[in-house]
């Protein structure tokens, strides 16, 4: 498999494995693509708060808490290569730290994002250690049986105090800085817009760095990898520490705007639901996550639409379609049809 | 210069797509959302996948109650527009929904959403929004708060009150008792058990010997109740839903356990929870009820059952007869039918509130005899009393008089 | 002392169900080399099937072998129509796909049959031993699980068949050089899982009653005896089992307040630990890894 050199820092493309571009000026005509496609995007990204109703913002802002997720997922599985059926533990420790903090300890919103991230991290790292003598199909299982007892981990008594176990925890909605004239949905949208964006950035120069290239390394073959001096132990923690994070401070803007948690909201159908986003949107390609996390967002709804007694049904023939089609997801799609476009413009 | 001006073009390009995001602006009827002169706009959150699916049985029986009662006219003139979206259990898609409904469909109200955590997670919405979030569907002891929620209100007797019952029950009928306790490791299970100990008074800690908890992920609940038996318990509250209750009186029987069993009220099914567990096993069980069981050959020839059988036939032939979900489903639709045909033509939300809140001994044709409903602007349980009543083997036979279970507040 | 008997026997009493499950997740494990999530789901439809049959009035001898045999029919099916058409996509697609069938299944026997639940009878009739500790039925389930398994045990060291279909999961390109139709294998390793994993359904439903959300938690335990006792090897899988359910059932009585909260958390830990101290397992067999 040949590694991807482009000419451009900021194509998308080049941090993924999969097809690679051929020459130089193929790889300048796509990351013009990508880059308008992202302008356009951001630009109605900054536009839709102004132009829709709550209930949509709503919506979008979930959407995106989780593409963040997923973004988090993609890194641990689709760059480092590691199996996780388990993420909704983190996106949970990271609800339940913001939610503990502002309603135990009175801590503002905005610090409890930062300190989700550092727990989450610590989790997520530590989590690794064991995972680091399990592959592949023992992997799953061991994340799978995280999803699972997720839920009943915060139902124990012993934490009851700090959290209301079954009971749950209500949080209040924080209202615009500064005076600012936004109403609260419309400020949650615009904070998760900007973490999103820097979470995307940071991850991307992540994965263009040599730690990066040493988590992908890891990925295409480890034992190489390890024998060419990469620590791939302490590699691979990382990219738990890291995912965690990234899934945890999602899990806490999505305590805030929901503004109520419980052991229930991390049912283990939350964790299938951020693998199947990763993989709708495509492993291993970061923009993907925006696009899965329209998938889980939105496709139950319409799902729910086409028949309320079998919305489970019509979502899972959905999904299962979907792998028929891209079985690569929106990413290897994406990248499929660039690279033929590429392909076509080298032979003129 | 040329990399900007296409910048510049792809911007506008974008927010022009964008204004295909915004919503035309809905008009509304200001003072009286969701209703006009011909209809009115209901909401309703149930789990129709998930866990909790069994549930979404209610939910189908309140729709085609509705079905019934547009054809014969609607109320006061007003066809119900009935609308019902899943939760899947799960609170944020909860919080999705209510959403929904209040600001996307613009319902008059809320009704029988389901379950503690749906209702704990849309609660501060609904009252901050001022939405009536009415005859919830979970005994929860909390919604019933009209201090702190004045715009939230049960409907079904509460959790807390029901183990009251049956802590004074037992001490005024076996004082010397020694209780074994089984119960579900959430809200439905710690409420009862609560209630249960402020019913045994002091005595509490003395009389209650052991106690075995079990969760809703746990296949087989065995193990708790040979635990129980091992303590020399001779009296077994089973605080269990249908299917964990059902195990447990037939494993208690196989094991030849020799004690008083006192089964939650959510369990009391013939069909659904009797006729599992083994009608032999389940003979000489206690509990408390306030509906009529459709297949308690008593009622056979009463004319409510009758009525309710018709709707069945007629409106949701699908729907399973045994299942006590569609009686309860079938009185709680009445419920509402009759506080909105009180509200008249004064259907804005703060009079239907108060409608809610100011019920004078109204009475349902599957009540058990003796049982009304009661409110007023200090009291938001609706139902608070409940029968006891023992299973002879082939149907329940109620004894002593109605009860009041109230709880302070 | 005797509380402690008592508890061991109803730990072995449910880790018949549990061994029973983990049989079948090491069944199609060996055929396919995944872990079919939805394996929980295929075996609670089937079950329907049967409970469904006995319903219209088929005599009770004649609905296990025919739902053995329409599960079988139905496996083969769904790998032909469903998983084949994949081909070599990645892991993961697979997983969404295997996830979609889940959520198929569990939707469309919600639909058709709701969700309350059903009493399901049992082949040994009611009546219990030891006091009522391990009933007849349970008794029963234990030894069909052990008839089960050493045919399978059979089938797979001294058959043909058994040794084409280990090869094709085992290293599907040499086998094809072979002459071995590994297609075909594939779709009768996921033939016998189903038809496996309809007898584990029937065999369970009568304890916990039958309802189309009882296989989910019965899945994880079932995956937890499977990782204990060795993914490759179907009686580590069923030893693996029972011992899931006594040490639950010991955690439950003998841990102080939280015993009774921590028997799901338990599983997970059971799972990590054999998982990070001995991956393969108790009883498997370490695989070496090439270069």
């Amino acid at each position: 498999m040949s590694v991807n050199t482009t000419t451009t820092a900021d194509s998308p493309a080049s941090a993924t494995k999969g097809v690679s571009l051929p020459a130089p000026a193929a790889a300048t005509g796509n990351a013009k693509i990508m880059r308008t496609a992202g302008v356009i995007l951001l630009a109605i990204g900054v536009a839709a708060p102004f132009l829709s109703g709550n209930f949509l913002i709503f919506q979008l802002t979930m959407m995106m808490i989780y593409a963040i997720a997923i973004l988090g997922l993609n890194i641990l599985t689709g760059i480092n290569g590691q199996f996780s059926l388990g993420h909704g533990a983190f996106y949970a420790v990271g609800a339940y730290t913001a939610a503990i903090m502002m309603d135990q300890f009175g801590v503002g919103y905005l610090w409890t994002l930062p300190m989700a991230g550092i727990i989450c991290f610590m989790v997520g790292f530590l989590f690794g250690l064991p995972a680091l003598r399990l592959d592949g199909v023992y992997l799953a299982l061991a994340t799978f049986a995280l999803a699972v007892v997720t839920p009943q981990l915060f139902k124990l008594s012993p934490f009851e105090h700090w959290t209301s176990g079954v009971m749950g925890i209500v949080i209040s909605k924080p209202d615009a800085p500064f005076g600012l004239p936004l109403n609260p949905d419309q400020w949650l949208y615009f904070l998760t817009f900007a973490i999103g964006l820097l979470a995307y950035v940071c991850a991307r120069n992540l994965v263009g760095s040599r730690t990066g290239r040493a988590l992908m390394a890891i990925r295409d073959n480890p034992i190489a990898a390890r024998s060419m001096g990469v620590n791939t132990a302490l590699f691979k923690s990382l990219a738990f520490g890291v995912s965690a994070l990234y899934t945890g401070v999602a899990g806490a803007l999505g305590a805030i705007v929901v503004q109520y948690i419980s052991p229930d909201s991390f049912h283990f159908a939350l964790s299938v639901a951020l693998v199947v986003g990763l993989v709708v949107g495509g492993v291993g390609w970061l923009p993907g996550a925006l696009f899965g996390g329209a998938f889980i967002m939105f496709v139950p709804n319409i799902a729910e639409e086409l028949s309320k007694g079998l919305s489970g049904a019509v979502y899972g023939v959905i999904m299962i379609l979907m792998m028929y089609a891209i079985p690569t997801g929106l990413g290897g799609l994406l990248k499929a049809a660039l690279g033929a476009l590429s392909k076509r413009s080298m032979t003129r | 210069m040329h990399k900007r001006r296409n910048m510049l073009k792809y911007m506008g390009a974008g927010l022009v797509l964008s204004a295909g995001l915004a919503l035309p602006a809905i008009s509304h009827a200001a003072d009286m959302p969701g209703v006009t002169d011909t209809e009115i706009k209901l909401g309703n959150i149930a789990p129709y996948s998930g866990p909790a699916s069994a549930y979404s049985t209610i939910a189908k029986t309140i729709s085609a109650y509705f079905d019934k009662v547009n054809e014969e006219g609607g109320i006061n003139g007003r066809k119900v527009n009935f609308l019902s979206y899943d939760d899947g259990y799960s609170p944020p898609k909860a919080v999705e929904q209510a959403r929904k409904l209040v600001e996307s469909d613009e319902v008059l109200l809320i009704f029988q959403s389901l379950g503690t955590p749906s209702n704990s997670a849309i609660e501060k919405y609904m009252n901050m929004k001022k939405v009536p979030q009415l005859l919830v569907a979970t005994g929860a002891t909390k919604f019933g708060n009209p201090k702190e929620a004045p715009w939230t209100m049960g409907w079904q007797p509460n959790y807390q009150s029901e183990g009251i019952i049956y802590g004074r029950w037992i001490t005024s009928e076996m004082p010397d008792a020694k209780i074994g306790v089984m119960y579900q490791n959430d809200d439905f299970g710690k409420d009862v058990l609560a209630g249960l100990k402020a019913g045994l008074g002091d005595k509490a800690d003395s009389m209650i010997v052991a106690e075995a908890s079990y969760e809703v992920s746990e296949p087989v609940v065995d193990s708790q109740v040979v635990k129980l038996k091992a303590s020399g318990a001779n009296v077994f509250i089973n605080i269990a839903t249908p299917k964990f209750a059902a195990q447990a009186i037939k494993k208690a029987h196989e094991i030849g356990w020799d004690a008083t069993q006192i089964v939650a009220n959510v369990s009391t099914s013939v069909a659904a929870v009797l006729t599992p567990a083994g009608l032999e096993a389940s003979t000489g069980v206690i509990s408390t009820g306030y509906l009529k069981d459709m297949q308690d050959p008593q009622w056979a020839d009463d004319p409510a059952k009758k009525d309710w059988e018709a709707f069945m036939d007629k409106y949701y032939p699908d729907g399973n007869k045994a299942s006590n979900f569609t009686v309860y489903g079938y009185s709680v639709a009445q419920t509402m039918v009759h506080i909105l045909t009180q509200a008249g033509d004064d259907l804005t939300r703060e009079n239907v509130l108060k409608q809610a809140a100011s019920m004078k001994d109204v009475t349902l044709p599957l009540f058990l005899p003796g049982m009304s409903m009661n409110t007023s602007e200090t009291d938001y349980f609706p139902i608070e009393q409940m029968q006891l009543m023992k299973f002879d083997g082939e149907r329940w036979v109620n004894f002593g008089e109605v009860i009041s279970g109230e709880v302070g507040g | 002392m005797e509380l402690l008997a008592q508890q061991l026997i109803t730990g072995i009493a449910t880790g018949g169900i549990y061994a029973c499950m983990a049989l079948a997740v090491v069944m199609i494990y060996q055929a396919i080399h995944h872990l079919n999530f939805a394996q929980g789901e295929m075996a609670m439809f089937s079950t329907f099937v049967a409970w469904q049959m006995l319903a219209w009035g088929v005599p009770y001898w004649l609905v296990i072998p025919l739902t053995v045999v329409i599960s079988f029919a139905g496996g083969v099916a769904i790998e032909r129509l469903v998983i084949r058409p994949l081909g070599d996509a990645p892991v993961l697609s697979h997983i969404v796909v295997f996830i979609g069938l889940f959520a198929i299944i569990n939707s469309l026997a919600g639909f058709i049959w709701d969700f309350t639940i059903k009493p399901f009878p049992s082949p040994f009739g009611e009546g219990s031993q030891f006091g009522g500790l391990i009933s007849n039925h349970q008794i029963g389930m234990i030894a069909v699980t052990m008839t089960v398994l050493v045919m399978l045990f059979l089938f797979f060291q001294y058959t043909r068949v058994g040794l084409a279909m280990r090869a094709a999961a085992e290293n599907p390109a040499s086998a094809r050089l072979v002459g071995i139709r590994v297609g075909w294998m594939i779709a009768l390793g996921w033939g016998m899982a189903a038809a496996i994993g309809a007898i584990a359904g029937i065999l369970i439903a009568p304890i916990v009653f039958l309802e189309p959300n009882m296989m989910l938690s019965i899945l994880l335990y079932g995956f937890a005896g499977a990782v204990l006792g060795g993914l490759t090897s179907p009686t580590g899988a069923v030893f693996g089992g029972f011992m899931v359910g006594i040490i639950e059932n010991l955690a439950g009585t003998y841990i102080p307040v939280i015993g009774g909260e921590l028997k799901l958390p338990i599983a997970l830990f059971l799972i990590v630990t054999v998982l990070v101290f001995k991956p393969t397992g108790l009883f498997g067999r370490t695989v070496v890894q090439r270069v």
